[in-house]
């Protein structure tokens, strides 16, 4: 096993348990497969989190391709809602969760929407982030800079010297690497848009946007003044700006904090962490390895999981993989579609609920059961099932997930109260095969849950 | 799989096809249908030269609301960052606000271009019956207008004639603009945004709710087709659509009857136990459990066991297999009598009249239900006592070919009928039947009424607002008699009981 790097923060102090490695797999990837938690929390806190910080080889994806409906492969360039769905799909089935989810991350933290570009290019970024995940924050931000989606969507490749546009610039700084108003101002922002001109595409019949290139004749190469400092920039010096700027380890440290931990990290945690993200020149990996780690990532306030997170654990928590494209849709009732995010600041992970969203995470709970149904008139279903075996047994469909002592109380209640009920002599054969179904789809809803 | 939501209009329409529309029109429909529902079409089927439909870009949300029962999609909200807390307040007050009398515009679009010459035409003209060998209406209708009793309606339409007598129909059969546009989905942007602009993204109604409406009150633009009608498309405020009902019941694969509310009653009661629970995560998720317990609980008046309203109307609407028209219409009227904050509703029929060819069998049946529909809702208005508070305008994206085709059809035309239908109407005609000997150069009918003219009239007469905030180039255009000019009465409310508003965001 690869060695973690030193963290220059508290490290969880407890044993590592069954149940913190569940948060691990939630927070950290896309949730446990039936048993997955036991095994990761065998390998203790170290050895948990450096299995997914530090991955041995390309990725594995486990189990059945994804098709759809009528049983073909994806096309996810061509065919609308595909691409949803072969990024669901490696969320269902790497066996390196962290890298899954850190591209998500980079993917709202970026936030790129194909309504700018197509499926091509955002895959095609999506890739490219995925290289970078636990690298040099540096490196991406240069690379996100001079990408093709990036570049549509923030219009770096209308920004040119006749006519400069400060899109990209000023959200460069605001979102991606300082804050708002922390640090600069707008003639930063102008002078920011200058130095990062020059970047330029050509547009075809067959193929829309395409020939993504920097031409130098497009960028005004006179004297900037950004943050201070005078010279003819470029787009390179632009992003090295950025990141030097006194502003962005606080910004960095506090914005990927948020989307690991549920509490507002402490000031002298936060200052620890920018000093080892500057020493290891913008290295990602140390950094999420330390939140991986620290007490309040095991012992905090809980998280709401995102609805494609909730999508893929369900389908990773009963063994399954993507057999319907349905997945494209229920992600729009859902609220959040892979390749959409809402705006440029990405899905807002403080608010992923209300009474809409929730109508869509049972259509998704349905989908995920709809090949799984129990038929009502199956001679197979146990009839001697008990209230509390049929919790049991909904519990042990969904990979025996820890709730809290109310929610099993609730759901022992409606059980019973399904047995109580039955007056018709028609329901008296099927009504444990509808309860068992009921309790499946229950389960998923509960805020045990869907909280992390 | 009969109870789930549609998942791609394109692959599986949830409308009837008919085999005799054009290619154009059944593919704008699809594309439509996607745009609208916050997809882009795949790239194949998108031919950039066509218009986008005015608010495809607008963000959607969703809400469940009580009112006519169902979700409700909200046009705008994340722009303006609306929760729902806000927007329930603001349905509320704006509900609060609204005074018996206000106005409301309903836009009824017979969608694929209905055919003039079908439904009124000179019956003893020989040359009508040169150019209609098959398709002409015959003076045995019997149905002659009282303005020109040379001109007959067909038979199907005869709900119309008898509005029209009435004087609540005031009928414009020359209606369109010059250098007319035959592709369905142009000439339908055209209308839908109020101008020859096929870069116009706003709806004529919409930029009107841009002027006078709320920043909170979705209700105020509501489109009754499933989707956003583009006709409301606002650059500001927000509008709603409400989903047909089958769109948007909640459901347990497998699971129905007592288990099935029991169910629903667990998920709801475990949210309201941890509602204010001090983990925000697990109060966040119990939040929403416990309030779509509340709305569920605030629907059971509106919805009955099968997933269909619990309101009656007072008269019978018509019914088909093929279409709800007259059931949203008879929703809408339940809805403007139940107090919700309405100004501006917009509905699209299911029947489609883009008949190139076997005419009769769409036609005729089409234009009965849209006839009888609009018929009995003009009714039910009445028996309710809200009638002057309310103005039908109808119209389609173009009228048709005046010689008929070899498939016992008609090919797309120019000019076309609009009907402006309710109890304050002028009644009688605006402008004239457009000659058949004075045919344009593709052989179809000439406007003498422009649309923007109405639009704009609309907007001044029954609206009390300046055309020129609305419509671009406002006073380019002529102006006609929209109301009639006698005495103006005011509604008076048959019932003593105060309207109750069904909604279900209201907080504890």
């Amino acid at each position: 096993m690869a060695q973690l790097s030193r963290s220059p923060i508290a490290v969880f102090p407890g044993r590592f348990t069954e149940a913190d490695a569940c948060r691990l797999l939630w927070r950290g990837g896309f949730g446990p497969q039936p048993g997955q938690a036991t095994e990761l929390a065998a390998l203790g806190l170290d050895g948990a989190v450096a299995s997914l910080t530090r991955p041995a080889g390309p990725a594995r994806l486990i189990g059945a391709p994804p098709h759809n409906d009528k049983g073909q492969a994806l096309d996810p360039i061509n065919v609308w809602g595909d691409d949803h769905c072969w990024w669901l799909d490696r969320m269902v089935r790497s066996n390196q969760q962290l890298i899954e989810r850190m591209t998500l991350i980079w993917h709202s933290w970026f936030a790129t929407s194909e309504q700018a570009s197509n499926a091509a290019l955002m895959i095609r970024q999506n890739w490219m982030m995925r290289s970078h995940v636990l690298g040099s924050f540096h490196q991406l931000l240069l690379d996100v800079t001079k990408d093709p989606a990036m570049l549509l969507w923030l219009d770096g490749s209308s920004n040119n010297k006749y006519s400069p546009n400060e899109n990209y610039g000023r959200e460069m700084l605001e979102l991606f690497t300082l804050g708002a108003d922390r640090g600069y101002d707008q003639d930063d922002v102008h002078q920011n848009a200058r130095a990062l001109t020059g970047w330029t595409n050509e547009w075809s019949q067959e193929s829309g946007p395409t020939d993504f290139h920097f031409d130098p004749t497009l960028h005004d190469d006179g004297v900037k003044t950004i943050f201070g400092q005078r010279g003819r920039f470029t787009w390179v010096d632009s992003c090295r700006l950025a990141v030097h700027h006194s502003s962005h380890p606080s910004f960095f440290v506090n914005k990927l904090w948020g989307y690991f931990v549920g509490e507002p990290i402490s000031a002298s945690d936060a200052r620890a962490l920018e000093r080892t993200y500057v020493e290891a020149g913008f290295e990602i990996r140390p950094i999420v390895e330390a939140i991986l780690r620290h007490p309040a990532f095991y012992e905090g306030a809980r998280l709401v999981i995102p609805p494609v997170v909730f999508c893929a654990g369900m389908l990773r928590a009963s063994r399954q993989t993507i057999v319907t494209t349905d997945w494209s849709w229920v992600a729009q009732e859902t609220g959040q579609v892979l390749f959409q995010p809402p705006n440029v600041s990405g899905w807002n992970y403080a608010d992923w609920l209300d009474t809409a969203r929730w109508a869509g995470r049972l259509i998704a709970v349905n989908t995920a059961l709809e090949d799984r149904t129990i038929n009502t008139n199956s001679v197979h279903y146990p009839s001697g099932e008990t209230p509390s075996q049929a919790v049991a047994n909904a519990l042990h469909y969904w990979g025996e997930p820890t709730l809290s002592a109310r929610t099993r109380a609730n759901l022992e209640e409606f059980s019973r109260r399904v047995q109580r009920g039955i007056t018709a002599t028609w329901e008296v054969l099927p009504y444990r095969e509808i309860r068992q179904n009921a309790l499946r789809a229950l389960i998923p809803m509960t805020p045990d849950w869907q909280t992390a | 799989m009969t109870d789930r939501p549609t998942p791609d209009p394109l692959l599986t329409p949830n409308r009837p096809s008919v085999s005799n529309c054009c290619d154009g029109f059944s593919r704008s429909q699809a594309i439509r249908s996607v745009l609208a529902a916050g997809r882009a079409p795949v790239d194949r089927e998108w031919d950039p030269r066509m218009p986008t439909p005015a608010g495809v870009r607008i963000d959607r949300r969703r809400l469940l609301l009580g009112a006519a029962g169902g979700l409700l999609s909200v046009y705008g909200a994340g722009r303006l960052g609306l929760t729902d807390r806000v927007l329930g307040d603001g349905i509320a007050q704006a509900a609060a606000n609204q005074s018996s009398t206000s106005p409301i515009l309903v836009s009824v679009f017979l969608q694929g271009g209905v055919d003039s010459l079908a439904l009124l035409g000179p019956a003893g003209d020989p040359t009508y019956v040169k150019l209609r060998p098959t398709l002409a209406v015959p003076a045995t209708s019997g149905l002659s207008l009282r303005e020109d009793p040379s001109l007959y309606w067909h038979p199907s339409a005869s709900s119309f004639s008898q509005l029209h007598n009435a004087g609540q129909v005031t009928l414009i059969p020359g209606i369109g603009y010059t250098d007319p546009d035959m592709s369905h989905f142009t000439s339908r942007h055209y209308w839908e945004v109020g101008v020859t602009d096929a870069e116009l993204e706003t709806g004529w109604l919409g930029r009107y709710l841009d002027v006078v409406g709320s920043p909170t009150n979705p209700f105020q633009g509501l489109s009754m087709d499933g989707q956003m009608n583009p006709t409301l498309a606002t650059a500001k405020n927000p509008v709603a659509a409400i989903d047909q009902p089958d769109n948007f019941s909640m459901y347990i694969n497998g699971v129905w009857g007592g288990a099935f509310e029991w169910a629903m009653d667990s998920a709801s009661s475990l949210g309201d136990a941890q509602r204010h629970s001090h983990d925000p995560a697990i109060a966040q998720v119990a939040q929403a459990a416990s309030e779509v317990g509340i709305v569920r609980r605030t629907l059971k008046p509106f919805v009955n066991a099968n997933g269909g309203p619990a309101y009656t109307s007072p008269v019978t609407y018509p019914t088909s297999v093929a279409s709800d028209f007259p059931q949203r219409l008879a929703g809408l009227a339940a809805m403007i009598a139940a107090g919700v904050p309405l100004r501006c509703v917009a509905l699209t029929t299911d029947s489609q009249f883009d008949t190139h060819s076997a005419q009769v069998g769409t036609f005729d049946p089409g234009i009965k239900l849209a006839a009888d529909s609009l018929a009995a809702f003009q009714a039910d208005l009445e028996a309710r006592g809200i009638a002057d508070r309310v103005l039908v305008h109808v119209w389609s994206e173009f009228g048709r070919r005046a010689q008929e085709n070899g498939s016992n059809g008609t090919d797309h035309g120019a000019a076309g009928t609009g009907l402006l239908i309710g109890s304050r109407v002028a009644g009688g005609m605006l402008g004239e039947f457009p000659s058949l000997g004075n045919l344009d150069a593709n052989g179809n009918q000439v406007e003498n009424v422009d649309y923007r003219g109405v639009y704009c009239s609309l907007l001044e007469q029954w609206f009390d607002q300046d055309a020129a905030a609305v419509i671009p180039g406002a006073r380019s255009f002529p102006r006609y008699q929209i109301l009639g000019t006698g005495a103006v009465t005011t509604s008076t409310t048959a019932t003593t009981t105060t309207p109750t508003l069904p909604l279900g965001l209201k907080r504890s």
